[in-house]
C-alpha cells in the first residue's frame, strides 16, 4: 500500500513535468497578449493546428524540431489574424477568439486526416533520473527540452518584462493605452505583435502534444488546454514565473487520472480526468474574489472590467 | 409680397431610421456570408475540389427534394434550440459556450430518469413531460450555475461555461460507462433504451420529429419575451450597460440568472429530443458539436430568436448535405468546421461595418437633398 503511494506520487511527478509543458507555453503566449492588453480566447484553435502541423511537418522533414518551428509559424498566422480583425473597431474580442478556436481546429482536423495514421519522428526526451536507479523515478525524470525551454523563456520574459524599454512598452500599452499613445506609441501595433508572438508559443506548445506526449495526432488530443491556460493566467496574477508554477500544478492534476490507472486505480476515471477543470474552476473563482489579482491586471484589460 | 418659402410642410422623401437599421442588420450577415462563401471557394480550389460541385451539392442535399428539406428541418431542431442557448444570455451580455455540456447533461437526466418510468410502465405522456422536465431543469441549473457565478462572483462566464461543458460530459461518461451502465451495451457503452414506445414520433404528414416544432415555439415564445416583455426590456437594459442598470434598480443578479436557466433549459431541451427521438438512450454520441454551430449560427441571426430559426435551417441544411458531400467530392467531414471557421470568422469581422455604411447611415439633420 505504501509502496504504490509513492509509485503514484512518483507517477504525478513525471507527469506534472511532462503535462504542464503545452499548458506553459499557451499561458507564457497569453501572459503576453494580456499583458498588453489584449485577450486571446482562440489559443485552442493554435494548440490544435500547431499539434498537427508540428507532426505534418515532422512526418515529411523526418525533424522534429522543424515541426515544432513550423507549428509556431501557423500559430503567429493564427494569432496575427486574431490580431488583426480585433483592432478592427466594434469587433467583439472575446468572440473572435471563439472564432479562431473553431477556424483553428476546422483546419487541423480537416488537413489532419491524412496523418492520423503514419508515424512521425518524435522529439527525444532527456533522461535526468538515470543515477537513481529506481525505474519508476527514473522514467518520471524523462524531461523533454521544450520544458526547459520554456522555463528559459518564462525567467526571460519575467526579467524583460521589469528591465527592457520593450518591455515597458508592451506593459504600458496594457495599463493605460491612452499613455502609451501619449508617448507616441502605437496601441495597435504593440497589440497585434504581442498577440502574433503570444500565438507561436501556443503554437510550440501544441507542436508538443503530438511530438512528445501524447506522441500521435489524432482529433481528441486537446481538450481545452488552451482556455484553460487563460485561466491559469490570471491564476499566476500575470507573472511569467508563477505561470510556470501554475503549469505545474495543472499538470499535476491532470496527471492524477494516468497515475492512479498505472496502480490499478480505474475507478472514477473520468472523475479524475475532470481534474483540471474542476481545478481550473476552483482557482478563476478564488482568483475572481482576490484583491492581489484585480491589483496587478493590466488595465486595459477587458475580462475583468 | 409674397416671399417664395421653401416647402417645409412635406415630409422628406428619406426611408426612417428604423428601416435602416433593418436593413443594415440584414445586409451586413448576409454580405459576410458571401464573402465566406467566396473565401471558401478560394479555399476549395486551391486544394483541388470545385467550389460549384460544393454548392450545388448543399443544394442538393439540403432543399432539392422533399426528403431533404425534411431532413434539413430535422437537422436543425437541436441548432435551434442550442442557438436560443447562447442569442439569450447574448442579450443580457455574457458569452456563454457551455450549451453543448448542458445539452449532454439534459440528455442524460432524461435518459436517467426515463429509467424507472420505462421499467414501471409508466404512460408515455407523463413519461415525456418528466424526461423533459429533468431535461431543461438540469440544463438551466448547469448554466444558471456560470451565470451565478459571474454575477456574484466575478468569474468570467466564458472560460467557467466551457469548464462545465468538459465537467458535465465527464459526468455523464462515469455515469453511463458505471452506475447507469445497460449491460447490453458491450460496444458503446450507453444507459437502457428507453424502448420504441416511448421514442417521440413524427409530425404527422412528414418525417420532421416534434422536436423542430418545439423549436419554433420556443423561438417565438423567447421573442416574445426578449422583446415585448418587460423582463426581456430590462434584460436588454442589462446587456446594454450593466452600471446603468443597476442605478435604474433593475435587479440584476435575477436577471441575469433566470436568463442563463432559460438558455440551459433550451440546451437541455435539445438534449432530451437527441435522447428521446434520435438515439434512445444516452452515450457518447450526445456530444456532436450543437453547442458551437449554436454559437455561429446565433451570431448570424444577430441573436434575434426569429431570425434563428432560418439560419438554423440553413447549418441543418448543410448538416444534411454533409454527408453527400463526403461521398461524392471525397472530402472528410471536417470540411463542414473549416466552412464554420470561416464564416465564424469573417462574420465577427463584419461587425465593425455596421455604422460604417454611407448607404444606411441616416442623412443628417437639414440635408433635404
Amino acid at each position: 500500500m505504501d509502496n504504490s503511494l509513492v509509485i503514484v506520487l512518483i507517477a504525478m511527478l513525471g507527469g506534472a513535468i511532462r503535462v504542464s509543458t503545452p499548458f506553459m507555453f499557451v499561458a507564457l503566449g497569453e501572459c503576453l497578449t494580456e499583458k498588453s492588453g489584449r485577450i486571446n480566447l482562440g489559443l485552442e484553435g493554435n494548440l490544435v493546428l500547431g499539434a498537427m502541423v508540428a507532426y505534418a511537418v515532422s512526418f515529411h522533414t523526418g525533424n522534429p524540431w522543424f515541426g515544432v518551428l513550423a507549428a509556431g509559424g501557423s500559430g503567429i498566422i493564427l494569432g496575427a489574424l486574431h490580431g488583426y480583425i480585433c483592432k478592427l473597431p466594434k469587433v467583439n474580442d472575446i468572440a473572435v477568439g471563439i472564432a479562431i478556436m473553431s477556424f483553428g481546429t476546422g483546419l487541423a482536423f480537416f488537413f489532419g486526416k491524412a496523418y492520423i495514421q503514419p508515424s512521425a519522428p518524435r522529439l527525444n526526451s532527456i533522461s535526468l533520473g538515470d543515477w537513481t536507479g529506481h525505474g519508476p523515478l527514473a522514467q518520471a525524470l524523462q524531461v523533454n527540452p521544450l520544458f526547459f525551454v520554456g522555463i528559459a523563456l518564462a525567467i526571460l520574459m519575467s526579467w524583460a518584462f521589469a528591465n527592457t524599454r520593450w518591455g515597458l512598452i508592451v506593459r504600458m500599452t496594457g495599463d493605460s493605452a491612452a499613455s502609451a499613445k501619449a508617448m507616441g506609441v502605437s496601441v495597435d501595433l504593440v497589440r497585434f505583435l504581442a498577440t502574433a508572438a503570444g500565438g507561436f508559443l501556443a503554437g510550440i506548445g501544441g507542436s508538443f502534444l503530438s511530438l512528445y506526449y501524447p506522441g500521435s495526432w489524432n482529433e481528441g488530443l486537446s481538450s481545452g488546454q488552451g482556455l484553460m491556460a487563460v485561466a491559469l493566467v490570471i491564476f499566476a496574477r500575470w507573472d511569467p514565473i508563477r505561470c510556470i508554477w501554475a503549469a505545474l500544478l495543472f499538470g499535476a492534476a491532470g496527471a492524477i487520472g494516468p497515475s492512479l490507472q498505472s496502480v490499478g486505480i480505474t475507478q472514477g476515471y473520468y472523475f479524475f480526468n475532470a481534474a483540471p477543470y474542476i481545478l481550473t474552476l476552483f482557482i478563476m473563482i478564488a482568483s475572481a474574489r482576490s484583491k492581489g489579482a484585480a491589483r496587478e491586471a493590466p488595465g486595459e484589460l477587458s475580462i475583468t472590467k | 409680397m409674397t416671399i417664395a418659402s421653401p416647402d417645409i410642410g412635406a415630409a422628406p422623401r428619406t426611408p426612417n431610421v428604423r428601416t435602416l437599421k433593418l436593413a443594415e442588420a440584414f445586409f451586413v450577415p448576409v454580405a459576410a456570408l458571401i464573402v465566406s462563401a467566396l473565401l471558401f471557394s478560394l479555399f476549395l480550389l486551391v486544394i483541388g475540389k470545385s467550389p460549384i460541385d460544393f454548392f450545388s451539392l448543399v443544394w442538393v442535399g439540403g432543399f432539392g427534394s422533399s426528403f431533404s428539406i425534411q431532413q434539413s428541418l430535422q437537422r436543425s431542431a437541436p441548432l435551434i434550440l442550442a442557438a436560443l442557448a447562447f442569442a439569450i444570455p447574448a442579450r443580457i451580455g455574457l458569452t456563454m459556450i457551455g450549451a453543448e455540456g448542458a445539452l449532454v447533461l439534459g440528455g442524460f437526466a432524461a435518459a436517467a430518469i426515463a429509467i424507472p418510468l420505462v421499467t414501471g410502465g409508466a404512460p408515455v405522456p407523463l413519461a415525456w413531460l418528466l424526461m423533459a422536465g429533468a431535461a431543461m431543469l438540469t440544463g438551466g441549473l448547469w448554466i444558471g450555475l456560470a451565470g451565478w457565478l459571474r454575477h456574484y462572483r466575478g468569474v468570467n462566464e466564458t472560460i467557467s461555461s466551457l469548464l462545465l461543458s468538459y465537467i458535465a460530459i465527464a459526468i455523464m461518461n462515469f455515469f453511463v460507462e458505471g452506475a447507469l451502465r445497460d449491460p447490453a451495451s458491450a460496444n458503446k457503452p450507453s444507459t437502457m433504451p428507453i424502448g420504441d414506445a416511448y421514442r417521440i414520433g413524427a409530425i404527422p404528414g412528414t418525417s420532421v420529429h416534434w422536436g423542430f416544432a418545439a423549436g419554433i415555439v420556443l423561438a417565438v415564445l423567447l421573442y416574445i419575451l426578449m422583446s415585448r416583455t418587460t423582463f426581456g426590456f430590462a434584460a436588454r437594459m442589462t446587456g446594454g450597460n450593466v452600471r446603468a442598470a443597476q442605478a435604474q434598480g433593475l435587479p440584476v443578479g435575477f436577471l441575469v440568472v433566470t436568463c442563463c436557466i432559460i438558455a440551459g433549459a433550451c440546451a437541455g431541451l435539445a438534449g432530451f429530443f437527441e435522447v428521446a427521438v434520435i438515439h434512445g438512450q444516452a452515450n457518447a454520441s450526445l456530444v456532436a458539436g450543437y453547442g458551437f454551430t449554436g454559437i455561429l449560427i446565433a451570431f448570424l441571426a444577430r441573436h434575434n430568436p426569429l431570425a434563428i430559426v432560418p439560419v438554423a435551417i440553413l447549418f441543418g441544411a448543410i448538416a444534411a448535405a454533409g454527408g453527400l458531400i463526403q461521398r461524392r467530392m471525397g472530402m472528410p467531414d471536417a470540411t463542414v468546421l473549416v466552412l464554420q471557421g470561416i464564416i465564424f470568422v469573417v462574420l465577427l469581422a463584419s461587425d465593425t461595418l455596421y455604422g460604417r455604411l454611407k448607404f444606411f447611415q441616416p442623412p443628417a439633420l437639414g440635408d433635404r437633398t
